[in-house]
């Protein structure tokens, strides 16, 4: 700085704040508001027929059986559901469900379709942005391809018709999240559930530590997890309060930061926290964390060990996302039971069956099948094939913030429903078709009703069944 | 082939066949869903007659039962033989990740082929226990690779509650020819071929100098001798044994038996023209007893692997073109092998294959439901049953005495809750060479432990 500009800047500052009194203040300008929403959902739903499903077992996602159920649905929503006395709009199509089961589409709340695709190699592999433990900036919907042929297997076996995306659990802030409808789409955004909202990946445990650690960076220790979290969670706060008084005020606009953003949406309920946490001890070190900064966890996932605290989980109102009989892979998942999910849900708290694997997600039913027996011969009272069917659609609706607009066979949601050749809960019964916002996206009878990916097309087994 | 019994003189010093502790009692099972597991449909009110370890007789007979039999009621349950894991790493590893000398299953040290899967074998892991108490009594177990396309010599295992798991050691050999084997042997399938090769014309001039074990120096067996079509499959091998060798002479004792087919060899393969590569081996070493594991695009070359009449190990369910060597994978691809005429059983190739065998049922019980789905082939039910039973046994040459309900099998038995093919049902009593087994696990532990919540005049750690 020359001596000139020096003199100057002391005269401005006088002036700054000697003049100020003589006057008046000129108003701050008004806040310039950030766009929450820049890469939208383009979906929009297929057409689909007035269509009714008559004489099948129902389970309604809600915890309810009816027997001989009639389900009406037309202009992407569910119209009517009722018994064999319900009557049928003109010009419905209908389908004769003697022996078959009608349910609300399946809903995966943890899965790496798109991010982790098949085939499985290095150029594909988008899920964890291993570079720093602190990570919210990233967002899992930029990593998604859209032509990962997991996703038709998920619909056609699985009976999915919603899924959330996440990032890896590398980073003890791993991103956001993404809802996807699946339903085929060129884009990403193409996919993406309409107002669903944002969630974020947390984890805790022995990834992060495992990770960073083998760097010799921090976190190299549990202490460290959760050192590194807080000290993130403190910037996350004081960066939320600048910006509260700037929207609510204005004036000079701080400056942004995609992480702070994220973390911000947390912290203002906006964006739900899904924490890949496996041990009972960690799970409650998290939700005293999530106390010392004031946002909430919605869902723990993978919660192996949810059973020694499922009352606490219950009192918090945090779902767990879980696995029926995985355990011992690694050391946190070490202490498994089969009825993990039946215990949670008979404390009172929220269960929901989850993949984190694209074999698994064609076979969640079979899954919630298994827990249900187990807990079952456990003796676990008020169990149930409607009970189980909660923690397929409804319970992950929830955890979702969607449950609004799926998760259950409700007059006025989106008619996402699978029509199984069989009961569900055996292993011998398959999706026969499968309607998203009432398109019929599936059926098993017709093989031009099935979806292939671009990178199947001139493939071998192109078109197969799979 | 010979018969399993038959090998045991062969075998001298090579494979050791552990009998298991018979039970000196009768055990009749009576009134249950009776499954043989050689492919047939289940039985009702059927018999299971247990004596000496020994399957005595089963199916849907009547007979008078010796006095001091112990007669269990099975009315209302399904009885079929234990299930055998058709290729697994069970008893290798307590924890996979992050615990670690309780994983056994890395093998970077300097051999290969030699190395013996036996002492890695935990009896203790509770992943045999966890997978007794879901009704598998045996499995096959293999080796990974470490760093050669060898992954060295596995065994057949049981998951009785005591200290003796092993049913036959060294049984197999185990090759990665496929992308696995490529990323090993230096990046391609053709260096893979090139160490094969060179591996088993090593074991070949040892074998032929250096027996590896009993007798003297035997003279060159004419099933040695290559049918030379193509100069770079002939082992017309002359040169003595220098200083350039890839394998440990311990590796190459190793391939002996494998060259003369005095022991399998267990080929890991998806893609289909990766089939075809190891059927031909056959031309060059008509000694290979073949098994192909994995097979995800078998289906395509299906008519030619049953010509070849070489056993499949199989994933069951995997659909997902989850490799370059899988773009062809379905559900149907069992189904389709078995209906071409291949000898398919089913395995855990890379899926939870140090602890969730039991999956193998469910897994069945998906192939069973793909007979309701137009375009797909499924199996049936007592096929579906023997792909985790006989088919595993007999792919190991061991049909004779395991994975069937037949007379004179060891008395591996399971009585389900339920049809066993559900997922849902459960294994209430397990028998292994006719011995109850204990159905406790760490995991029926914990349930018993925080089962009820509320706080008690003590901490948690006192319920024990």
């Amino acid at each position: 700085m020359s001596l000139r500009t020096a003199a100057a800047a002391l005269t401005l500052a006088a002036c700054l704040t000697g003049c100020a009194a003589l006057t008046p203040k000129p108003a701050p300008a008004p806040p310039v508001r950030i766009n929450a929403d820049p890469y939208p959902s383009t979906y929009q739903r297929y057409p689909g027929a007035v269509t009714v499903i008559r004489h099948a077992t129902m389970f309604d996602g809600d915890g309810r059986k009816i027997d001989n159920a009639t389900l009406v649905f037309a202009d992407g929503v569910i119209g009517a559901v009722g018994g064999s006395d319900l009557a049928s709009p003109a010009g419905a199509v209908e389908f004769d469900g003697t022996g078959k089961f009608v349910t609300p589409g399946i809903i995966d709340i943890h899965s790496h379709l798109g991010n982790y695709p098949s085939p499985g190699v290095e150029s594909l592999s988008d899920g964890n942005e291993a570079t720093s433990p602190a990570r919210p900036e990233v967002w899992a919907e930029h990593s998604v391809w859209p032509q990962d042929p997991g996703f038709s297997r998920a619909l056609v076996n699985g009976g999915i018709t919603t899924l959330q995306i996440l990032p890896g659990s590398a980073n003890l802030f791993g991103g956001r999240s993404v809802v996807l409808k699946n339903v085929a789409a060129r884009t990403t955004q193409g996919m993406k559930f309409p107002g669903a909202p944002y969630g974020l990946k947390m984890a805790c445990g022995e990834n992060p530590k495992r990770v960073y650690g083998s760097k010799g960076n921090m976190p190299q220790t549990r202490m460290g997890n959760i050192a590194f979290a807080r000290q993130v969670w403190i910037k996350a706060q004081a960066y939320k309060r600048k910006w509260d008084r700037y929207d609510s005020k204005g004036g000079d606009m701080p400056e942004r930061d995609l992480a702070m953003d994220t973390l911000r949406g947390v912290l203002a309920g906006q964006i739900l926290i899904h924490n890949h946490c496996y041990r009972a001890d960690e799970m409650a070190l998290m939700i005293d964390m999530a106390h010392e900064f004031g946002y909430k966890i919605t869902a723990f996932h993978h919660a192996i060990e949810s059973y020694k605290i499922a009352d606490l989980l219950a009192r918090e109102g945090i779902c767990s996302a879980m696995w029926a009989d995985w355990y011992g892979f690694k050391m946190e998942g070490y202490d498994a039971v089969k009825e993990n999910i039946p215990l949670v849900h008979n404390a009172g708290a929220c269960a929901i069956v989850h993949s984190d694997d694209p074999n698994g997600i064609q076979r969640l039913n079979q899954e919630a099948a298994k827990a249900l027996a187990d807990g079952q011969r456990a003796g676990i009272p008020e169990l149930s094939e409607a009970v189980a069917w909660t923690w397929l659609s409804r319970n992950p609706a929830k955890a979702l913030g969607i449950l609004d607009k799926t998760g259950t066979l409700t007059p006025g949601k989106m008619a996402d429903i699978v029509l199984w050749n069989g009961n569900p809960f055996s292993d011998y019964s398959r999706p026969e078709r499968v309607w998203i916002d009432g398109a019929e996206m599936y059926d098993a009878n017709n093989p031009k009703k099935r979806p292939v990916s671009d990178f199947e097309l001139g493939q071998p087994g192109e078109g197969d069944t799979k | 082939m010979r018969v399993f019994r038959s090998w045991v003189p062969a075998f001298a010093g090579m494979t050791m066949i552990v009998s298991a502790p018979a039970a000196a009692q009768t055990i009749a099972i009576t009134g249950g869903t009776v499954a043989l597991g050689d492919g047939s449909e289940p039985i009702p009110d059927g018999v299971v007659l247990i004596r000496d370890g020994r399957i005595q007789a089963a199916g849907a007979m009547r007979f008078k039962l010796p006095a001091d039999t112990v007669v269990i009621d099975a009315t209302g349950k399904w009885v079929t033989p234990g299930i055998i894991a058709g290729f697994s790493r069970l008893g290798l590893s307590e924890v996979d990740l992050g615990a670690d000398a309780s994983d056994d299953t890395n093998a970077n040290g300097p051999f290969s082929a030699a190395i013996d899967v036996v002492p890695s074998v935990n009896p203790r892991n509770s992943t045999i226990s966890v997978n007794r108490a879901d009704g598998v009594t045996r499995a096959i177990v293999a080796p990974s690779a470490g760093r050669s396309i060898f992954a060295g010599q596995g065994a057949v295992i049981d998951t009785g509650a005591d200290m003796d798991a092993i049913t036959a050691a060294r049984r197999f050999q185990v090759v990665e020819l496929g992308e696995t084997g490529a990323d090993k042997a230096g990046g391609s399938r053709s260096s893979a071929y090139a160490s094969f090769r060179n591996a088993l014309r090593e074991a070949g001039q040892l074998g032929r100098t250096q027996p590896a074990s009993g007798g003297g120096a035997r003279e060159p067996d004419e099933r040695d001798r290559p049918v030379v079509r193509d100069p770079n499959e002939s082992r017309t091998y002359t040169a003595r044994r220098n200083d350039d060798v890839l394998l440990t002479r311990f590796d190459a004792a190793a391939l002996v038996p494998v060259l003369s087919g005095r022991q399998y060899l267990l080929v890991h393969v998806e893609r289909a023209s990766d089939i075809l590569n190891v059927l031909g081996l056959k031309r060059e070493f008509p000694g290979l007893k073949l098994v192909l594991v994995g097979a995800s695009e078998g289906w395509l070359v299906a008519d030619r692997i049953a010509r070849a009449g070489v056993p499949v190990i199989a994933s069951a369910v995997n659909d997902l073109p989850a490799s370059f060597e899988q773009l062809a994978a379905t559900q149907s691809n069992v189904g389709r092998m078995q209906t071409a005429g291949v000898k398919v059983s089913i395995g855990m190739i890379d899926d939870n294959d140090t602890r969730n065998l039991f999956a193998e049922r469910q897994y069945a019980g998906n192939l069973v439901a793909l007979q309701k789905i137009p375009g797909a082939t499924g199996v049936s039910w007592g096929e579906a049953l023997a792909m985790i039973t006989s088919r595993p046994a007999e792919a190991m040459g061991m049909g004779g005495e395991l994975g069937s309900l037949a007379k004179g099998r060891r008395a591996d038995v399971v009585i389900w809750s339920g049809d066993p093919l559900e997922g849902a049902s459960a294994a209430e009593q397990v028998f292994i060479d006719g011995v109850a087994q204990p159905l406790a696990t760490r995991q029926t532990r914990l349930l018993e432990r925080y089962r009820y919540l509320p706080r008690r005049d003590l901490p948690e750690a006192y319920r024990h």
